[in-house]
């Protein structure tokens, strides 16, 4: 089977790396070992486990995919794809059968070597019966996972996924030794450059550095303490008791930005804001009545006054600046009520009555955008009542559920994850429950295309129909905001997939 | 001082236990409320839980799996049937956690109480600290402002402190921590006390929050203190003792401070209950890792096991402080101590 797999054409093979972190060795700073890197994190909560299917917030993201345990891929700074646990990878042309070499002379923390067993053991506890994991939709396709050698496994999948290393990279889908998970999820074991060294859940997790660490880390240790406030996480770092936190409000950086020794890293990625229609209830089940509400969003507006101009507007569809095929050249649309005004009287509803939910716990600010959105769309003839909804139980009782709501999405490394997760008929969290067969079926062409150039046409045509046709107004990205001591150092190009760095920070960063 | 007769004490215990009966009643009383309440609030564990996931097959699962599709009378009695044995059950966090990974069975089970331990601990470790500045400090600013009623220093008490209970508590701590922690680095801005410090090394940590909570409770007792002895002072026993000429200090300290002790314990009662209780915002300012944030976190996910242990350790804290409050108050009373 090895064999008759390397006689077929070799697609794609993803050299990994070696050194993550010696990615860029042009640049200035040397790099240099040394300190305990102490860290004031959002997101943490007294739930928290190192069970990588219950993750959903910086603090285990960080802790977890980017300090204990990592992915079998990795997606770099510049968004190219790299190995982690995976050496390189090979994919007959039909883009079903994708083989992984695995890295060699890798441990555990508890002194296993690391090989093929515990890939697919990982793997499964995504698909197990009754798991609840969010990556199940990533792994469900894989309908057969072999094990060729102790360093290689082989995964058939059921239809072909040219992004298939891709969705590796997932931070859900962290790799645990085989045979004993439970421990591995009880002790934080993993083979991550950092190792395990107290975890009280929701308040603090102290790590070490792993000495068998196959990845060059600088950081001989970590503190991460879980800070929920966002003043206190600022107060945290402006009195020197951290040297970086996550998601800082946008009111905060001016502050922060008059203290000399503290600096905001910003960068722009695929978060985004955005307004669900439900759209198969009137109204919005007529496209020009959506597409009418779309243009009475004052994106420009929204950016100044939400945003406080840490960020960019959108443009109606998900896919942002730190995608891959990411239709930069489409026209933007604009706040237009004349011609929202004119798309109404074509659906026949002049004096359109609507109501919008939202809660801070879509975003911060989207009781204020929903506010901003009331006034721009009176001009054209839409009057809108505001729904303040409890933020407490958001996601069960208004999202998906009231149909027209705020909702926010951190964005996905690739157009495919993104489209189908969201958008795709059907699926459980296509939030618009949106239904369009033409872009059904360009989002299966795209997942079996070979041609980079092909597969983005395909997706520059589902970028334009879901700005056009979609459900989601989305209008604006979010910058992510995260701050650090100048005492700190990175690498001038910084992850924009998740918060601090793409969550690599203590993989990445180090002191000057 | 104390007569204490058979019969007064025999009285005195009689009286403690029919209010320790009430407490436990009044205890009964509030795990029913809390109850009651979390079942009102929208959405269950399973969907908080589960957050943007919570697919019906998936909170079905999860409801399953905590026995949380049993109607809501069969749950609170499964639960108070453990409660009363002592045991608070498992959090359904640690249950729905433990579900997954169920079959191995050597999985250590985290319960309530040992979640709960530690905090507590931290919390009374907080408690103590502010009470330890606050009561002497209020008592003693209460007698200085009645002795010199009227003068700068009367008027300098009383507005300073009405000034730092009127302001909320996080603005107090921002205040704190501007002055103390980012203009003048004295102290550390946040807390982060855990295990492996020293005795020392935690109090130090724990100096801005207790100093937080000493400005926010010490105006209460300060101006009860205050009032209780002005009202004495005019008092006739008062004045005979002053006509003999007596020393101010002797007649507030060895005559009018007996007699104004109820009052005051029972208002210094009532501050310390709130010191245990009442310190969530200041947990969050100051990342504390108290009770108040495992509560507020249970609240949020519906953790019906560890809210209720956590409502029924505030509600003994405001009980038994207040029988102390009580008894103490009787045994300082003389009338008290033999009524007619």
């Amino acid at each position: 089977m090895t064999l008759k797999l390397q006689r077929r054409t070799v697609l794609k093979a993803g050299g990994a790396t070696l050194l993550a972190t010696s990615a860029f060795p042009s640049f200035a700073t040397a790099q240099q070992r040394g300190g305990t890197l102490r860290l004031g994190l959002s997101g943490g909560n007294s739930t928290d486990s190192w069970d990588g299917r219950t993750h959903s917030d910086v603090f285990m993201q960080v802790s977890a995919m980017g300090g204990v345990f990592d992915c079998l891929t990795e997606i770099a700074a510049d968004g190219s794809l790299v190995g982690e646990l995976a050496e390189s990878w090979e994919s007959t042309t039909d883009l079903k059968t994708w083989t992984f070499n695995l890295r060699k002379g890798v441990e555990f923390h508890n002194g296993k070597s690391f090989g093929a067993d515990d890939v697919i053991e990982s793997l499964q506890m995504h698909v197990a019966e009754g798991a609840k994991s969010p990556a199940k939709p990533l792994v469900e396709p894989v309908v057969e996972m072999k094990k060729m050698s102790d360093h290689q496994v082989q995964f058939v999948l059921q239809a072909g996924d040219a992004d298939f290393p891709y969705q590796l990279s997932d931070y859900h889908i962290l790799i645990y030794p085989a045979g004993m998970v439970d421990d591995a999820i009880r002790g934080g074991i993993g083979t991550g450059a950092y190792r395990n060294e107290g975890f009280d859940p929701g308040v603090r997790l102290l790590l070490g550095r792993n000495p068998n660490a196959y990845k060059e880390v600088w950081f001989d240790a970590v503190e991460a303490i879980s800070i929920t406030d966002p003043g206190t996480r600022v107060n945290a770092l402006m009195t020197g008791e951290v040297d970086a936190i996550s998601r800082i409000d946008a009111k905060s950086v001016r502050l922060l930005e008059r203290n000399p020794a503290v600096e905001v890293s910003e960068v722009t990625g695929n978060q985004h804001y955005s307004f669900p229609m439900i759209t198969t209830t009137a109204p919005y089940d007529d496209n020009n009545v959506r597409l009418a509400v779309k243009l009475l969003f004052d994106r420009e507006e929204m950016v100044r006054k939400i945003l406080l101009g840490h960020g960019k507007v959108g443009n109606d569809h998900p896919i942002g600046p730190a995608n891959r095929f990411y239709a930069a050249d489409l026209e933007q649309r604009t706040y237009d009520p004349d011609m929202a005004k004119h798309l109404l009287k074509k659906a026949g509803v002049e004096d359109l009555q609507i109501s919008l939910s939202a809660s801070d716990a879509a975003f911060a600010g989207a009781v204020d955008a929903a506010q901003l959105f009331q006034q721009s769309a009176q001009a054209g003839g839409v009057s809108v009542t505001v729904v303040k909804e409890p933020a407490d139980g958001y996601w069960s009782n208004v999202w998906m559920k009231k149909p027209f709501c705020a909702c926010f999405w951190s964005g996905r490394a690739t157009e495919d994850q993104m489209f189908s997760t969201a958008y795709a008929t059907g699926k459980p969290w296509n939030d618009s429950y949106w239904d369009h067969p033409r872009f059904n079926k360009l989002l299966a062409e795209a997942r079996t295309e070979l041609d980079d150039s092909k597969r983005r046409e395909l997706y520059r045509e589902m970028q334009v129909i879901v700005r056009n046709e979609g459900g989601v107004a989305i209008p604006m990205y979010a910058n992510w905001i995260d701050a650090k001591s100048k005492k700190l150092a990175h690498s001038p190009k910084l992850g924009n997939v998740w918060a601090l760095d793409s969550a690599r920070i203590m993989e990445r960063w180090w002191f000057a | 001082m104390l007569l204490t007769d058979g019969n007064f004490m025999s009285r005195l215990i009689v009286m403690i236990a029919q209010r320790l009966a009430l407490g436990v009643f009044t205890m009964f009383i509030v795990s029913i409320v809390i109850f009651a309440a979390i079942e009102a609030l929208p959405g269950d564990f399973a969907q908080a839980i589960l957050g943007q996931g919570a697919t019906p097959e998936a909170v079905a699962a999860i409801r399953e799996s905590l026995g949380m599709d049993r109607t809501a009378v069969e749950r609170y009695f499964a639960w108070l049937g453990g409660a009363v044995t002592g045991d608070f059950g498992v959090s359904f966090s640690q249950l729905s956690f433990q579900s997954q990974y169920g079959q191995t069975g050597e999985r250590d089970v985290v319960t309530v109480a040992d979640q709960l331990g530690p905090r507590f601990a931290n919390t009374i470790f907080l408690a103590a600290t502010a009470a330890a500045v606050a009561v002497p400090l209020s008592l003693g600013l209460g007698i200085l402002a009645a002795l010199h009623r009227g003068t700068v220093l009367d008027r300098i008490a009383n507005i300073g402190s009405l000034t730092s209970i009127s302001s909320p508590e996080f603005f107090v701590a921002y205040l704190l921590i501007l002055f103390l922690s980012a203009a003048n680095p004295i102290f550390p801005s946040i807390s982060k006390i855990h295990a492996d410090l020293d005795f020392w090394q935690q109090v130090y940590r724990t100096v801005l929050p207790a100093l937080t909570l000493t400005l926010v409770v010490t105006a209460h007792m300060m101006r009860m203190t205050r009032v209780a002895i002005i009202n004495l002072l005019s008092s006739q026993y008062i004045e005979m003792a002053r006509l003999k000429g007596v020393p101010r200090w002797r007649i507030i300290v060895h005559h009018a401070l007996p007699n104004a002790l109820a009052p005051i314990i029972n208002v210094v009662a009532l501050n310390l209950a709130y010191l245990v209780t009442g310190v969530v915002v200041v947990e969050v300012v100051f990342v504390y890792p108290g009770v108040g944030q495992l509560f507020v976190d249970a609240v949020k996910l519906r953790d019906m096991p560890t809210v209720q242990a956590c409502c029924l350790i505030f509600a003994a804290a405001y009980i038994l402080l207040n029988l102390t409050a009580d008894v103490v108050s009787v045994l300082t009373n003389p009338r008290l101590r033999h009524p007619r």
